[in-house]
């Protein structure tokens, strides 16, 4: 069986590639944005001594009179109405703590969840003892955001069929920052297996319902189409790509000639991701 | 080595710097993929890694969470083959945990805690070769790493150690300078307003020499600043070229009146995104007018 070694080798910089000059105002922590006071101070940003003082490395937006200033990679921040991919990390007395990728583990209440059956009542103490039953540690759900604390830890609901727990599948973890903001976050992709793709940045991979039917004891008859999916997003995510349906199709088609196992190589990952990108932009103007 | 001498008559100290000439730096900021903050620094040859995670939700025990502020865990560990003489260094020994102590004094002066309440931060510093000046290394790769993490700071920490020899302060001793037993003198500052976050000296020096010493230590952490603050932009361009170009091409049909900034979208666009609820409706709603971005109005290289 052949092997294959590689010394390592410098990354050469995205921009280095991409040829392109930007031009957005870049501050890092203590760096003064501005001392006129008539600005309303947003995220990333302190008062101090009379000046307004950036805390986190990133780019400066103004909206009116809010400035705030936008760090490049951060947790996971809830808003309402997000679609999620977690991991139960305990379960409590009346709910579920799950982990997102977040400041705070989120929660999941029981009275958030849909009873089998679909019945609404009260949940009784019977339906506390068995919540093991519905979800354990480690299991996956897919959830909607449907508030968000004080604090920031963000409570999620399940109230709705295409939420629950997460059967097989594939996870990949990537920044939330790639994953796209779209009206559905469900795709169906036609080379047979489908993607949800979490605002948090888990992204789960499982075969199309209906091809599951055909199988019996829940194996994955499709794990080819399953690991080249996950090889493409991975590429996607190390060439800074934002993550939605139509670029991950187009890299999934540009894959095909490869083997599976060839597209994390860094070359082919990047010839890979710049023809999606050249597909992107023929189909885009 | 008996006759050595640290400072020749021509003021040139043993790897031939001048008296407050700091050693040659380099780092690299997002070296490891899975942590959330990762920096890499080299400062001469003493070699420093650090690991950033967090803010995550307290693990261990609940009891430790703080109501209203964050929880930073700092640890410190050698590498056994980062000393001349390769030593086993067990992970709770008491130079460890000191450094760990320090550490977390430093950070916990300079990271803005209060922002996240019953969380915590880890940040974990490995020491590859440790050739003099280990403290300052581990604070200013800890620096670049939590700032990688996106973890809000009140100021970059920049520390440099420091020397008195001959009545000259030296700045940023090598391990033989240290080894020799004269004073030395650690130091960890907030650059934009000169604030101490650590100061640290267990030697005996004279109150009239403290002055000079403390000043060349800051002159270096000063300078040390100048070099983050160029690594950090340096970093933020590069990543910043690529996700630009990629959210202009992704849209179909994307309008360059519809380009705007705004904090509405969360952090899911990037700078300059196009909004992508479709149908757009033209303009944001919540906002009365296209933002402009800020001009240039803060200080430092830009």
């Amino acid at each position: 069986m052949a092997m294959e070694m590689r010394l390592p080798v410098a990354r050469k910089p995205l921009s280095e590639r991409l040829g392109r000059d930007t031009k957005k105002h870049l501050v890092v922590p203590g760096d003064t944005i501005t001392t006129d006071t008539g600005f309303m101070r947003g995220h990333g940003t302190y008062m101090g001594e009379e000046k307004l003082i950036a805390s986190v490395a990133g780019s400066v937006e103004r909206v009116n009179k809010l400035i705030c200033v936008k760090a490049l990679k951060t947790r996971y921040i809830g808003e309402v109405g997000d679609i999620v991919v977690g991991r139960i990390t305990e379960v409590q007395q009346k709910r579920w703590k799950v982990e997102t990728n977040s400041r705070l583990d989120s929660v999941l209440l029981l009275s958030s969840m849909n009873l089998p059956g679909g019945e609404l009542r009260r949940r009784s103490a019977e339906d506390e003892l068995a919540m093991r039953g519905f979800l354990q540690e480690g299991d996956l759900i897919s959830a909607e955001v449907q508030a968000v604390f004080s604090d920031g830890a963000v409570s999620l609901h399940t109230r709705s069929l295409k939420y629950g727990k997460l059967g097989q599948g594939v996870l990949v973890q990537v920044s939330p920052s790639l994953v796209k903001r779209q009206k559905t976050h469900f795709h169906d992709l036609p080379c047979g297996a489908s993607v949800i793709l979490g605002n948090n940045g888990f992204i789960w991979i499982y075969p199309t319902p209906e091809h599951k039917e055909e199988e019996a004891g829940g194996f994955i008859a499709n794990l080819e189409v399953i690991s080249r999916l996950r090889n493409c997003i991975i590429s996607l995510v190390t060439q800074r790509m934002m993550l939605y349906d139509t670029s991950i199709l187009y890299c999934y088609e540009a894959s095909l000639p490869h083997q599976i196992k060839d597209i994390l190589k860094p070359e082919i990952m990047e010839e890979i991701v710049m023809e999606t990108r050249q597909r992107l932009l023929e189909q885009e103007g | 080595m008996a006759g050595l001498e640290l400072l020749s008559d021509q003021g040139y100290r043993v790897d031939g710097r001048r008296a407050g000439e700091l050693r040659k730096i380099q780092a690299r900021m997002g070296v490891f993929a899975q942590a959330d903050g990762s920096a890499y620094i080299e400062q001469g040859n003493t070699k420093a890694l650090a690991v950033v995670y967090g803010p995550h939700e307290i693990r261990g025990s609940r009891a430790r969470a703080l109501p209203d502020r964050a929880l930073v865990n700092c640890q410190y560990s050698s590498a056994t083959f980062s000393t001349g003489e390769r030593k086993r260094r067990p992970h709770g020994d008491r130079k460890s945990c000191e450094m760990g102590l320090q550490l977390r004094q430093t950070f916990e002066a300079a990271i803005l805690t209060q922002l996240h309440p019953r969380s915590q931060i880890d940040i974990y510093v490995q020491v590859l070769q440790a050739d003099g000046g280990t403290y300052a290394a581990c604070v200013n790769a800890a620096t670049l790493a939590v700032l990688d993490a996106g973890i809000p700071m009140r100021d970059f920490v920049c520390a440099c150690s420091a020397g008195f020899v001959d009545g000259t302060a030296l700045a940023d001793l090598s391990h033989v300078e240290e080894a020799a037993g004269g004073p030395q003198l650690a130091l960890a500052l907030l650059p934009a307003s000169g604030q101490i976050a650590l100061l640290e000296m267990d030697a005996r020096l004279h109150e009239d020499h403290l002055e000079r010493v403390l000043e060349a230590a800051a002159q270096a952490a000063r300078d040390v600043h100048t070099l983050l603050d160029r690594v950090v932009r340096q970093h933020r361009a590069e990543l910043r070229g690529g996700h630009r170009l990629v959210l202009g091409a992704g849209f179909p049909a994307a309008d360059p009146a519809h380009l705007h900034v705004g904090e509405r979208h969360g952090l899911h666009h990037g700078g300059g995104a196009v909004c992508g609820r479709r149908p757009c409706p033209g303009f944001c709603p919540g906002l009365r007018r296209p933002p402009q971005e800020v001009g240039g109005s803060a200080s430092g290289l830009a």
